[in-house]
């Protein structure tokens, strides 16, 4: 399994042809405390860069971008009940959803963890 | 002019925020402290105990000469001229069409009247009052004081624990302070001007101080064991739940009072005479004649509902707005306030919201969301 990154601060664990979607613990540090999170419908068939979730704090509303193309398989169900689970294990339990990839080449555009933690320090 | 790091102006305690773990974003034209610790945990946190929040971009303002409170009445619905000495009123500052410009506290020192407005406002209420006060009226900008906000309720408890004393002889101790009531005091040679009086319906102070000894009274005041320094995300939160309008989002220049839910502002000797800004306007909508109102709204689900979004009808035609929007860390639910048309006002009346292209429905509620826990004076 391979872990890749955004720059919007989404972390995606791909699995042959299925991708895990969630949100950096570095995005969830500087959203603060997550009181709500909605996730697709499954289904949807989501192209790079439209708006698959939406992550609310106390204060403010943020978008999700899908990362890469796809359909919807999964959404996490255990964040309706729980989203501060978002800020307790955002890279483990607190996953937003899975897609069946659509191309795998946009993979490559995509950061490793090196280059993710190199792109968080210098923000 | 868009706020970035290069025109923020920095508070007096901009350094100690940052050691403090104070996460620095723009707000009125500075940099402030968002939250330190987490909205939430703050928020509880002012709740039980006591928090001390950085209010220094607001303007504090001395209005200073004989009948200052007679020409302050011309631009502001309060009863001033007959605000006894120590004692406080909020009122609102408006324009000729009577729509607010502003709101703001007004304390009667005895030798002045003390004000603070709103610190993305103050440039501007300051050209607006230098235009509109008589010759011999004269404003000063106390540009070199720090406002500190001592709000919870242990808020009294820790104050007490500071040797604070008045600058009379004889004189009260900040303790004895009623709600909206305000005095001279002296900590350690420190003069502190402190009211009693704040923004999260809290018990509390809140604190002037001069910007040089800021930092050793905000020292002095988190190392009590009731105190943590609060930002501003919590400080928003907190006047959500008590109801407490935020002025640019939940009332502006195109609002006048009564639709903004201020009758209280209108004091029935102002109403009577009917000498203020704006006051043909505004009082025709006194008491009920308004076509819309500022409401609270308890939100449906788990998902809060935030400012700009529409308030819509059964066929989805926008009717009004939500000003302010957020989760109630108390209530654990989403809460708002929004304007909405007067027929629809009543507590108890269900209506919908638009966001996201998505319809949630919402119940109007009374406000305060949560109860005021003022220390006030008690009735004879």
């Amino acid at each position: 399994m391979s872990r890749y990154f955004t720059d919007e601060h989404e972390w995606i664990d791909v699995e042959g042809d299925t991708a895990t979607v969630g949100i950096t613990d570095y995005a969830q540090e500087q959203l603060g405390d997550i009181v709500f999170v909605e996730t697709p419908e499954i289904g949807a068939e989501l192209s790079a860069g439209d708006d698959a979730a939406v992550v609310e704090s106390v204060k403010a509303a943020s978008d999700v971008y899908a990362p890469i193309s796809g359909t919807v398989v999964e959404a996490n169900d255990a964040l309706e009940e729980e989203p501060a689970l978002v800020n307790s294990s955002a890279e483990e339990d607190g996953w937003f959803f899975r897609l069946t990839l659509t191309d795998k080449a946009e993979l490559d555009d995509l950061m490793d963890e090196k280059a993710y933690k190199a792109f968080v320090e210098d923000l | 002019m868009s706020e970035t790091s290069d025109n923020l102006k920095q508070l007096p305690l901009g350094d100690w925020h940052r050691a403090a773990g104070g996460r620095m974003v723009p707000f009125a034209g500075y940099e402030m402290p968002v939250q330190y610790e987490g909205v939430m945990a703050e928020h509880l946190w002012t709740r039980e105990n006591a928090g001390l929040f950085d209010v220094s971009h607001m303007g504090q303002l001395n209005l200073t000469g004989e009948g200052a409170a007679e020409a302050l009445e011309a631009l502001v619905p309060g009863n001033i001229s007959a605000l006894g000495v120590g004692k406080i009123r909020y009122t609102l500052l408006l324009a000729k069409d009577g729509g607010i410009l502003d709101d703001l506290m007004v304390t009667n020192t005895g030798r002045n009247l003390y004000l603070v407005v709103n610190g993305a406002t103050k440039q501007d209420d300051i050209a607006y009052l230098e235009a509109e006060l008589p010759k011999g009226i004269t404003l000063s900008h106390l540009e070199d004081l720090a406002l500190l906000a001592l709000q919870g309720p242990k808020a009294a408890e820790a104050l007490a624990r500071l040797d604070i004393r008045s600058t009379f002889p004889d004189g009260p101790v900040p303790g004895d302070l009623y709600f909206m009531e305000a005095g001279p005091f002296m900590w350690n040679d420190i003069p502190l001007g402190i009211s009693r009086s704040g923004y999260t319906g809290e018990d509390g102070y809140e604190i002037s101080v001069s910007a040089a000894d800021a930092q050793s009274l905000a020292e002095a005041l988190v190392a009590l064991p009731e105190v943590q320094p609060i930002g501003l995300g919590a400080r928003d939160s907190l006047r959500l739940e008590a109801g407490l309008p935020l002025y640019g989002h939940d009332m502006d220049a195109g609002i006048l009072p009564v639709e903004a839910n201020l009758n209280f502002a209108l004091s029935k000797a102002r109403r009577e005479e009917g000498n203020f800004a704006g006051a043909e306007r505004v009082l025709a909508q006194y008491p009920r004649g308004a076509a819309r109102k500022r409401v609270g709204l308890l939100v449906d689900g788990r998902q809060p509902v935030r400012e700009g979004a529409a308030v819509v009808d059964a066929d989805g035609a926008v009717i009004g707005n939500v000003t302010s929007g957020g989760f109630s860390p108390t209530l654990q639910r989403p809460i708002a306030m929004a304007y909405v048309p007067m027929e629809l006002a009543g507590s108890g009346t269900q209506i919908l919201v638009e966001q996201r292209k998505k319809q949630i429905t919402c119940t109007v509620a009374d406000m305060p969301f949560v109860p005021h826990r003022y220390h006030r004076k008690p009735k004879l």
